[in-house]
């Protein structure tokens, strides 16, 4: 058996059902042994994507997601999608082929030091040396990149290890020791205790939850934690959708594009208790204003993320389902303790009755939340701001195209995935990097860890293949990718795949023919526009249909909603472009700033004055 | 405050846990003051003793960033001077006449160096301590004009019977 057979069956053997990839010379050996396996491998357009599709099919599977690309130009390409992987904790398998090991450090054709490249964008990385350790290291990888702190993990595969011959026979290990990797699953029980302590003398408690709970599967265990003190519960961009966003305890996403409330009620609480959350610059703002009265409790799994970024009074590192039920074993133990006691006519105390009071807190919270939800909500004038404007289509023709306030696209498009599926049991939503993610972010409303996004690493062109990779990891569900026409172009190759296997995801483009977020960005901190215009190009229609894919394009609110629905009914691949009005921005907290300074930055369209290349050439 | 830290790693004897180890430092700007790789008494295991300087809070991140890595054995800051520091430098000394050589072997006993080469220009010790006491050395000899000097970077080891072992088994 060679290296290439040994490889296929090692991945066999971890359970791989899929591979996103893209073939090269030192590859021919792997392609060629893929001929006689049951797995299926998708040949992606760039192999971006195929980083990008095994990140959304790990996400949402559980499993790894495997992706391959060849030496030098196509380990390269996979950099982007497995950098975006490690930044939001997710076990890619990123395999690359390598020039034969005798003519490595020769420089030879397609010689590029992946090994190096990867080491800082991966939980760990191989470089097979010879093809007798493959299957243990395949064991390895996937026990690295799954267990503890999910992440990326990358072996590099010269071309003569896959060719070579074994000199025994495959034995796949059932358990790997690796003995310098231990991660802490379970929380000490004596932080444990100071938690529960924290807990009862708190007057304002909070819990900040973030991917680390939905990672774990501990949405359950969350919800039931929330409900027994009646803590109110606000996430990270991550954690959104980990407790359902329409329940009492739920107030919304908090950070850079927070609610008023959550971000409010971090600047008040005075306990914070933290789960599975990295305190990203995007969540603290201002980090010697962030949670100024609070005492904080963070559980993560790596003990790293631990006092990085914000200090903290009780940590526990371990596995956030485990930690959390224990906590909720000693709460229920608590409880129950305390009600014998009140009822019993014996004791003393029995008038101070409650189990932790915080009402008054719940009141203040309630109060925030109202003001919240009047923001968010879509007012009549935004309704009514679906307006036409005149745009100069080709040389003569004037044409006139209506476009749609965003946040009323987002309600759209809430409604309609809500009709079909209201308990979102069903449904995963992918979104892009820009405005379009912040907008869903902040006003579409997750019943559960469905959305799928790049939180860490704010990857343009993420969106729509990572849905293509939800969609074979859930083949059943409706998988939705919201874009902005920037990051769409990023990988609209990836048109050519969803085409080719007519894998059945409804792509939304909000087209607003700019790079929202960073003409946002440039009218919070200067207000002069530079290079955001993305011009008229191009026909998303057009493109979608040279590719044999079903595409519409809609400019009002009625014809959003029942158009999405009509194409996650159809169930094939779809693209609908939503012409989005571009001068509106969404509030933010100022880079750096305080979490409770949000501002409203100026409503402005992009200025489209274009310059032609005939015009510059004569500043050349 | 910024202090000094001596931190002792124990990893797992493989090609490029070096270069793991450095990129770590560079990429999350520590600063490494300096390091020492070394083969110990099991050959699965090497050791680097790394001098890094920072408040309390950098160390933490240092230590922890360093146990995150799937090579790292075990990673110790060595605390409170409860330790026994060594280095070696090696210093070519301008010595032209007689009398600078007599006078730099004297140097060199009082230090406990030894000479370790010599020609009609210059003279070589070796001396081997803590930092202090090889600079100490390096400033006496200054004023006769040192050509050249190597030094090995710190080494370390606890005092007592104490030892540094795996505790993720
Ligand atoms: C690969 C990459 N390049 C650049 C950026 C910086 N960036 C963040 S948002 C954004 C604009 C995105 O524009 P678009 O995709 O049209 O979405 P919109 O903000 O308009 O919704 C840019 C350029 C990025 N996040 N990723």
């Amino acid at each position: 058996m060679n290296g290439a057979e040994a490889l296929i069956k090692a991945l066999e053997a971890e359970g791989t059902k899929v591979i996103f990839g893209y073939p090269g010379g030192v590859l021919v050996s792997f392609y060629e042994s893929l001929c006689d396996s049951n797995m299926i491998h998708i040949l992606t357009r760039h192999e971006q994507a195929a980083a990008h599709m095994a990140d959304g099919y790990a996400r949402v599977s559980g499993k790894a997601g495997v992706c391959i690309g060849t030496s030098g130009p196509g380990a390269t390409n996979l950099v982007t999608g497995v950098a975006t992987a490690h930044m939001d904790s997710s076990p890619v398998i990123a395999l690359t082929g390598q020039v034969s090991s005798n003519i490595i450090g020769d420089d030879a054709f397609q010689e590029i030091d992946s090994f190096g490249i990867f080491m800082p964008i991966t939980k760990h990385n191989f470089q097979i040396r010879q093809a007798d350790d493959l299957v243990d290291i395949m064991r390895k990888a996937h026990e690295i990149a799954t267990t503890g702190r999910p992440g990326p993990v990358h072996v590099d595969m010269p071309s003569d290890i896959l060719t070579g011959e074994l000199s025994k026979a495959v034995k796949i290990p059932a358990d790997i020791n690796i003995s310098s990797y231990k991660p802490t699953t379970v929380g000490h029980p004596l932080q444990i205790k100071k938690t529960l302590e924290a807990i009862m003398n708190s007057k304002k408690p909070l819990i900040l939850a973030g991917g680390g709970v939905s990672i774990a599967h501990a949405s359950e265990e969350l919800l039931e934690f929330a409900e027994l003190l009646n803590i109110p519960v606000c996430t990270t961009l991550m954690g959104k959708g980990c407790i359902s966003e329409k329940h009492e305890l739920s107030t919304g996403l908090t950070g850079m594009h927070g609610t008023h409330a959550s971000n409010n009620l971090i600047d008040k609480c005075d306990l914070l208790i933290a789960v599975g959350c990295r305190f990203s610059d995007r969540v603290t703002g201002k980090v010697s204003e962030f949670a100024p009265n609070a005492k904080v409790i963070h559980m993560d799994i790596d003990p790293a993320e631990i006092g990085k970024n914000v200090s903290v009074d009780i940590p526990i590192v371990g596995d956030a389902k485990r930690i959390l039920q224990d906590l909720i074993k000693q709460l229920k133990k608590q409880k129950r303790k305390h009600e014998e006691l009140s009822t019993s006519e014996n004791t003393l105390e029995n008038s101070n009755s409650k189990f932790l009071d915080i009402s008054e807190w719940s009141d203040e919270v309630k109060k925030l939340k109202e003001e919240s939800e009047k923001e968010l909500s879509v007012t009549a004038e935004e309704k009514q701001k679906t307006k036409e404007t005149k745009e100069t289509k080709e040389e003569e023709k004037i044409e006139k195209i209506e476009k749609i306030h965003p946040k009323v696209a987002i309600y759209d498009l809430m409604e309609a995935i809500y009709d079909i599926d209201p308990e979102l049991e069903n449904t995963y939503v992918t979104t892009d990097v820009g405005q379009n993610q912040m907008w869903m972010a902040r006003y579409f409303k997750f019943k559960k860890d469905a959305l799928i996004t790049s939180g860490g690493l704010g990857t343009m062109g993420f969106g729509f293949p990572a849905a293509l990779g939800v969609k074979f990891a859930k083949p059943k569900a409706n998988v939705i990718s919201i874009s902005g026409d920037g990051g769409f172009l990023m990988n609209s190759q990836e048109l050519a795949t969803m085409a080719h296997y007519d894998i059945p995801v409804v792509a939304v483009i909000f087209n607003n023919r700019a790079l929202g977020m960073v003409h946002q960005l440039q009218s919070v901190l200067n207000n002069r526009q530079s290079q955001i215009d993305l011009g008229e190009t191009p026909d998303f229609i057009q493109l979608a249909h040279s590719y044999g894919v079903m595409a519409e394009r809609v400019s009002n609110s009625k014809d959003l909603k029942e158009t999405l629905k009509k194409a996650i009914l159809m169930n094939k691949p779809y693209v609908i472009e939503v012409m989005i009005d571009s001068g509106y921005a969404v509030k933010v907290v100022a880079p750096g700033a305080n979490l409770t300074k949000m501002i409203e930055p100026e409503n402005k369209e992009p200025c489209s004055e274009k310059i032609l290349f005939k015009d510059m050439v004569s500043k050349l | 405050m910024d202090k000094r830290h001596i931190i002792t790693v124990l990893v797992l004897h493989k090609p490029s846990v070096l270069q793991r180890i450095s990129g770590l430092f560079a990429r999350r700007w520590f600063n490494i003051s300096s390091i020492t790789v070394g083969t110990t008494e099991n050959p699965d295991i090497a050791r680097m003793t790394i001098v890094v300087k920072g408040d309390d809070t950098h160390l933490e991140q240092v230590l922890k960033q360093l146990n995150k890595l799937v090579e790292v054995v075990k990673v110790k800051d060595l605390k409170h001077n409860n330790y026994v520091e060594r280095e070696l430098c090696i210093v070519k000394i301008h010595a032209p006449t007689e009398s600078g050589k007599s006078q730099i072997t004297q140097y060199a006993n009082i230090f406990r160096g030894s000479i370790v080469d010599l020609s009609a220009e210059t003279i070589t010790v070796e001396i081997t301590g803590d930092e202090s006491k090889i600079n100490a050395f390096l400033d006496l000899v200054r004023p006769l004009g040192i050509k050249e000097v190597a030094r090995t970077g710190l080494t370390a080891l606890m005092r007592g019977s104490k030892i540094l072992k795996s505790n993720k088994k």
